[in-house]
Formats: C-alpha cells, structure tokens, sequence
C-alpha cells in the first residue's frame, strides 16, 4: 500500500468582519444591524434584560406574548408574519427575554410593526393565555421526564444555592397560579425599549434597516426599573450529590467549577485548557470514555456565561454499570490537565480549533445574529471576535497550563450524577464521598 | 389584505461531473464566507441491511471514522477539528453521510481524509466492539432513556409497513448488534461503498478549477468499482386502517402520530411537492388548520407537528414514504378523538377548499426556512449530494422556492383528499410515567 501525506492547511486570511451600523433610538433602545446577503433573509434579536423577573410570570409571558392585541387574535398575528415567510418566538433565561425570528428580507419592516404592535399593546386574553398556561404545564411535565433536565436542575441548585440562578423552571402548580392581570402588569413594568438591544442581520442595509426599526419600533417607549442580578456566590465544595432516578439505564454525570466571563485576561487560556480536556470530540475526555472505552456516546464541557457571572460545566450520560469507572476517568483527565501542562501539538490543534470555530460561527446570517445579540448582552460588540482570535493565537503553553491548574482542578469541583442510585451508589462512593439528594 | 409578497429564489452555481472511476462530482462555490463545506454520501441506509443485522447500516457508519489506510484511529477526528472544522455522519433510510464543514484552507485536507476512508476503513474486532458499545449507549440516549424515544421514526414505521426493509427498527437490536462480525463490515463496504454508488459535493469558499484539481489528485485513484443494482422496496399501500400503541415507561403525557402513503418522491415528484405543502398548512404555526383547531381551539393537543418522510427528510428520500402527523397529548387526552379531529379537518379542508391567502402566506414561510438552511455550507453540499445521488438534479436546491409557490389550491385540496382513514397507520404513546 502506498502511503499518502496530508494536505498542508492553507493558512488563514484576516478575519473580516461585516458591515454593520449601531444606533441608540431616542426611546433607549439600541439597534445593531449587519449585512449578510448571502440570501434574501433577516434574522431579528430583540433581547430585553429580564433579571430579577419573578420566575413563572415571566416563564408564562415568554410563551404567551403572541397571544394577542386589542385589533389582532393569536391568529392574525401568526398569519400577518407568515405572509411575509416571518416567525418570531420568545425566550427566557435568568438574564433576559429574548423573542427570536426571522422573514424574507421584503418582510422586514412588516415583521418589526407586528412586533412593535405586541410590545406596545399586548393584551394578554383570556382565553388563549389559559390555553398557554396548560400547555406550559405540560412542556414542564414532560421536562421533569427528561433526565438531562432532571441532572441540570439538581446542578445549578447545587451551584447557585440561594441565588436567583439556582431555579430557572417554575413548578407546575406555581405557573397554574398565575393571573393574567400579573403578566399584564410584568408586561408593563418591564417589555421596556432603555436597555434593550435589537440586533439585525442578512440581506439588508444597515443604516436603512435601523432607520427601518426607528420607523416602527419608535413609538415603543419607557424603562424598566433596575433588574441587575447580584454576582454568583462562591462555589461549595462537597460530597457528591446522588439524585436518584429508579430503572435509569444510564447516569448523567455532572461537574462544575467556577468559570470566569470572557472578558478576563486569563479567559482565552482556559479556552484552551478546556478544548483540551473536554470541550472538543478531540479532547482527552472523549477519545478516553468513549473511543477508548466505549462508555458513552458523548461528552462535553464547556464555560457557561450569565451575566452575573460564569461557570465551567461538564456533562456525560454513561452507562449504568460504568458509572464508577466513568467518573475515575474523569477525576484523572481533570487532575491530568490541572497537574501537567499540554503537549504542544494538543495545544496547537485546539488553538486551531478555538480559532476555526469562530470563522464556522461568524459563516451565516443566524450565527452572526446569536453571536451578536449575546455579545451585546454583555457589553461586547462584534469586534471582540477579531480581540479574542488575537488573544487566542498569543496563548502560551505556560498560561494554559497555568489557567487549567487555577479553574480546571479536581480538588475543587462539585459532582451531580443523576441515575439509579441503587445501583451507582456503590461504584462512586468508592471513588469519593457520596450524599443521597433528599428529593 | 397586503399584496403577496415576492417569493424569492438562490442562484448557486453548480457544476457537475464524473471522474474516470465512476465517483460524481458537485461543486457549488460561494465566496460570501470563508468557509467550505464537503460530503460524501453513499447510496445505501437502512433499508438495505440484512435481516439479523438490524442497525448495520449505522453501525458501519461509526466504523467508517476508525481511521483507514494512513490514518490511524482517531486521526481523521483531530486532522478536521485540528483544521478548525467540525465533522459528522448520519444514516438514513436510503444513504449515508459524512461531512465537515472547515476554514476554506482545510478543503484539501478534508478531502484527502474522504478519499482515504473511500478506499477502505480499518477495520478491527477492536474498534466494532468499541463501536458496539459507543452506539448502545447513543440508543441509550436517544432512545431508552428518553420519554417518547424513537417516537415516531422507529415506532411507526412496522405499523404501516409489511416487509423487513421498510418496518424494521433501524438503530437496531442490542441482541444484532452485539452479533456484528469485521467480516460483516468488509462484506457491506465491499458491496455499498463502490465509488461509483457514491457523490462527492463541496460547497462555499473555493475556486473550481483548483477544487477539481484536487479531487482529481486525491479520488482519481480511488478503485473502480461499479454500484451495486438500486433495490425497489415498495409495496403496497394501505386498504384498511392500522392501528397500534404501546406504553412508554418514561413519558407522562399521551402523545400519538399518523401516517398515509405519499406519491413516490421521485419518480413522481409533481404529485408528491404538494404533500410537502399540505403538511405545513396543516402544521405551520399558530396560522395553520390543525394547530388553531386542535392546540388553540380544542385543546386537544398541546402540539402537533407534520411533514414528509419518517427522518423528515422530505426531499432526500425515495419510495415508499409518508406523510406524517404528530401530537403531543395533555393529561388524559384522547389519540382517537384528535384522528377523528384530524379527519374532519381534512374533510373541510378537501369540502370547502382553502382560504383567502392561506396558501401564499405558507408557501412564503416555506421558502424562508429553505432559504434559511442553505445560508450554511453544509446546508447545500448536503441536499446538493443527495439530490445528485438520488435524481443527477442538485439545482432543484435552488428551484425548490420556486416550484413550491408554483402549488395551487387544487391541488393542495387533491392532496388532502388522499389523507383517507383508511389508508391510515397510527401509533398512539400511553404514558407509564410519573405525572401519568
């Protein structure tokens, strides 16, 4: 058999970044709009901060603000955006309400009056909140069957305790509880154009097409009181925490670390300590518990960003009967990179990779628009792109191996797995001190 | 009513050809990203695997990234991440995939790393059993250890159907899989993945004549080796209503999904695209006939969804295939009420036929999120190399707005009129759950 080389890479040209114009209309609100016209589309952000909202009104509103306005039903606003290939929901997270969509880019200025029409003059009916209030009270239900879900709530009340961010679903019967006069009023005191951010991104021009959004979106007017979180607490170390989750036939396995938010200096190190360990397919982590033993199908972590503040996560869901062994595997790998500094070419290649996915996520109009519209949740523009490639590419090895020591330790991690206890209780308490969850 | 808006259309340019061993070829450049897209699909699923070996297909998927001639195992994952890409495969019923997606300065090497498990992947009792053991756990994931898992892709289909090709479970049995043989692997390589049952497409930041340059250097010497004969898996359809359910021990809430036989995809494409849009305005938003009557007015179903093909690969599939509804229950709702609901709408739908801008308003959002996935590179090397594979058209990516806003209410009404109950198969979920 002849033996062939690989290709040699082509380096990379600069990186460019795209047209775009930033405004801050006279009612407060800030309109960031990009070109990529690569097809006839406008993506639309509109992220409105959100902290602080009381928790199952603000979960209902997020799925019932479509539901009406004094001259359109659910109906019509649904058919008015569809006739211009439009779609727009909403979403929230601990931070923010973000209402997500996107039309053909003839549509544009249509698709901001229709939502203008529902920031200024929802009304939130009667009929057709109820409807949305059972059928948020089913989607929890059947959350509450998912064991990524079930893993995810026990970790961030394990991590956040006390803190606003440690509950981000609402019980069933909280969301049965709530009145249609308190969305209404939620709606009032806080679907606010100060402080909002609307990003805009595809086949349009950019000064046009905020001249467009003042056009429609001007007569949306007033501010929200402050609804600033207070910082993460410290993360608590402990005995593993054991939820249990009978006739599981896998353990979803958990770890946190406190992170720190992009815009620290030792954030493009850590970057890299991460990809090596576990943030990439080729990372320690994967090629060990699953291309090595086959315990898994997958696994990641990865630096999660609120506002308040950051915290490094790591997720896998392994087989039963190899729940011990998985987590030996993960302490070492965690240890490992904590303990040793990378080898050149690992780091090389998850520098490559760091680099290589910021091209991958710049590439289309919806990654740009989430790009941009979560940066500008944290005060960065799209430049800090061009900012972070830079720092990225200088990293030495000493900082990364300095960065995994201080936030990747092993020492100082807090463990969730959620599984059938009764049968993974005794593999991990071999490993480390385990504590039954009492729920 | 405001004037219908201009339903809009993509130019891609697409180049086709053969290379002396059969392999076609697809190049769709695009210069707006720095980016490149590159997949190889092969002309063999699900469909074809052997009795007994139910998941093969798949199976051998996982083993085709175990590393080939002058690639150790994992190479080709850390040579593509290690190119600032990302990589994939999937299966399906009729082919298979494998794709990257890289910083336009990797296109050569994500081709030669194509071309090298073209010619042969390593394959080794070690790396099956790893693999063995890697895809247990994905079904664990995807489908043990999940409410509503393989609900209804894996659950409908032996309902609706008779033969094995056509109903049987293909993430496969643990019992088959853990029966898989390296003699298997050569075997189903060495009879599907010829390169002359394959195409090649790039698409995004590259230059063609360089790019064909390079696919001559690295699959010019692939071996020839001819495609296997195409199977026909039809057969026939449904006289009389089938019906099945079981109980699901994770999920809290009743769900159930219906599905009719559609014109075949390709051989009759005119009348299968209004299906495509039958379906959507069935199920496209808070607008749509079943969503405003059995979600809002009703609530009878807290969601219902609908479209072609069981993967929903509406477009990269052949015969025979469905159209299909699927909804999600309240407590205690009932599967057999939200049929009969579904029925009468149909009913209405077929009696009094469409309203006013009911069909230009989903055909517009239609074109939004075709548009909308081929702005990525992958969302055209992909499509284009099925639709190459499949029927020698990769432009009918750029036709599809198109020919879809080109569908009249008559025939969106013919096509809700073939929706007959008994013609049905359905599978209702009830929930063994907590909450239930």
């Amino acid at each position: 058999m002849t033996s062939k080389t690989l290709p040699d890479l082509v380096p990379d040209a600069e990186l460019n970044l795209p047209p775009e114009a930033e405004r801050t209309l006279p009612n407060g609100l800030t309109v960031i709009a990009i070109r990529r016209s690569a097809v006839p589309l406008v993506e639309v952000r509109l992220r409105i901060p959100f902290g602080r909202a009381p928790l199952a009104p603000a979960t209902l509103l997020s799925q019932a603000l479509f539901t009406g306005t004094s001259a359109m039903s659910s109906i019509d606003i649904a058919a008015e955006l569809q006739a211009v290939g439009g779609s727009l929901v909403a979403g929230l997270d601990p931070d923010r309400l973000l209402i997500s969509g996107n039309a053909l880019s003839d549509g544009l200025s249509r698709t901001l009056e229709l939502l203008a029409s529902v920031l200024t003059d929802a009304t939130y009916p009667a009929e057709e909140v109820s409807t949305e209030r059972e059928r948020l009270v089913d989607h929890i239900q059947v959350a509450l069957s998912q064991p990524a879900h079930l893993a995810r709530v026990a970790l961030q009340k394990r991590i956040y305790g006390t803190h606003p961010y440690a509950v981000q679903t609402p019980e069933p019967e909280e969301v049965r509880g709530v009145e249609n006069a308190a969305l209404r009023d939620l709606h009032d005191a806080r679907l606010r154009p100060q402080g909002a951010i609307l990003v805009l991104v595809g086949d349009i021009d950019p000064d046009q097409a905020i001249d467009t959004a003042e056009k429609t979106l001007g007569g949306w007017t007033g501010s929200a009181p402050d609804g600033s979180i207070e910082p993460t607490p410290l993360i608590e170390t402990g005995p593993l925490l054991l939820v249990d989750r009978p006739g599981s036939v896998q353990s979803s396995l958990r770890l946190a670390l406190p992170g720190i938010a992009r815009t620290d200096a030792d954030y493009p190190a850590l970057t890299l300590a991460n990809y090596v360990f576990g943030g990439y397919f080729s990372s320690r982590w994967v090629e060990n518990i699953r291309e090595d033993k086959g315990y898994t199908y997958g696994s990641h972590s990865l630096v999660e960003h609120f506002v308040a503040g950051s915290a490094w996560l790591a997720a896998a869901e392994v087989a039963t009967e190899v729940t011990g062994p998985s987590l030996l595997e993960t302490l070492y790998e965690l240890g490992r990179i904590a303990s040793l500094p990378p080898g050149e070419e690992e780091l090389e290649q998850a520098r490559r990779y760091a680099l290589g996915t910021l091209r991958l996520g710049m590439s289309t109009q919806a990654g740009l628009a989430a790009l941009a519209s979560m940066y500008a949740g944290f005060g960065l523009r799209l430049d800090h792109l061009r900012e972070h490639a830079a720092s990225l590419t200088a990293a030495t090895r000493d900082e990364v191996a300095a960065a995994a020591a201080r936030y990747l330790a092993p020492s100082r991690a807090v463990i969730v797995v959620l599984g059938d206890a009764d049968k993974i209780e005794s593999q991990l308490s071999v490993l480390t001190a385990v504590e039954r969850s009492a729920e | 009513m405001a004037p219908r808006i201009k339903i809009p259309a993509t130019k891609y340019p697409v180049e086709r050809f053969t290379l002396g061993n059969g392999l076609r070829v697809v190049l769709s450049p695009d210069r707006s990203a720095p980016v490149v897209g590159v997949a190889v699909v092969y002309d063999v699923g699900i469909r074809s695997e052997p009795e007994g070996r139910t998941g093969f297909a798949h199976l051998f998927e996982h083993l085709m990234f175990q590393g080939s001639a002058n690639l150790e195992k994992l190479a080709h994952f850390r040579h593509v991440q290690g190119a600032g890409g990302s990589f994939n495969g999937s299966t399906h019923l009729d082919y298979t995939d494998y794709f990257e997606v890289l910083p336009s300065g990797g296109l050569e090497r994500a081709l030669f790393l194509e071309a090298d498990r073209m010619r042969g992947p390593r394959l080794t009792e070690e790396n099956l059993r790893n693999q063995v053991d890697v895809v247990k756990e994905e079904i664990r994931v995807n489908v043990l250890n999940r409410p509503y898992g393989g609900f209804p892709w894996l659950k409908l289909p032996p309902v609706m159907f008779e033969t094995f090709p056509n109903a049987h479970d293909g993430y496969g049995s643990f019992e088959d899989l853990e029966s898989a043989t390296v003699e298997d692997a050569q075997g189903f390589f060495d009879r599907y993945y010829a390169c002359g049952n394959a195409v090649l497409s790039v698409a995004g930041d590259f230059d063609v004549a360089e790019a064909t340059a390079m696919i001559e250097r690295h699959f010019g010497d692939v071996p020839a080796r001819p495609a296997p004969a195409l199977p026909d898996f039809f057969e026939p359809d449904l006289t009389t209503e089938k019906r099945a359910s079981y109980t699901d021990r994770i999920a809290p809430l009743p769900a159930v999904a219906a599905g009719w036989r559609v014109p075949d995809p390709i051989g009759a494409f005119e009348e299968y695209l209004p299906f495509a849009v039958l379906a959507e305005v069935l199920t496209d938003g808070d607008a749509s006939r079943l969503v405003e009557r059995l979600v809002q007015r009703d609530r009878a179903a807290t969601t219902i969804g609908g479209y072609l093909g069981f993967m929903g690969d509406e477009y990269q599939v052949r015969n025979p295939t469905a159209l299909l509804l699927q909804a999600h229950l309240p407590p205690g709702g009932d599967a057999d009420k939200v049929l009969r609901t579904i029925d009468e709408e149909l009913d209405r739908l077929t009696t009094d036929g469409l309203k006013e801008g009911e069909l230009a308003r989903t055909q517009a959002r239609m074109a939004t999120r075709l548009l909308h996935e081929t702005d990525a590179v992958l969302g055209r090397a992909l499509p284009m190399a099925v639709l190459e594979l499949q029927r020698g058209r990769p432009g009918l990516l750029n036709d599809l707005p198109k020919l879809i806003s080109e569908i009249g209410d008559k025939q969106i009404v013919t096509a809700a009129a073939a929706l007959r109950p008994e013609r049905r198969a359905s599978v209702e979920v009830i929930p063994g759950g907590a909450g239930a």
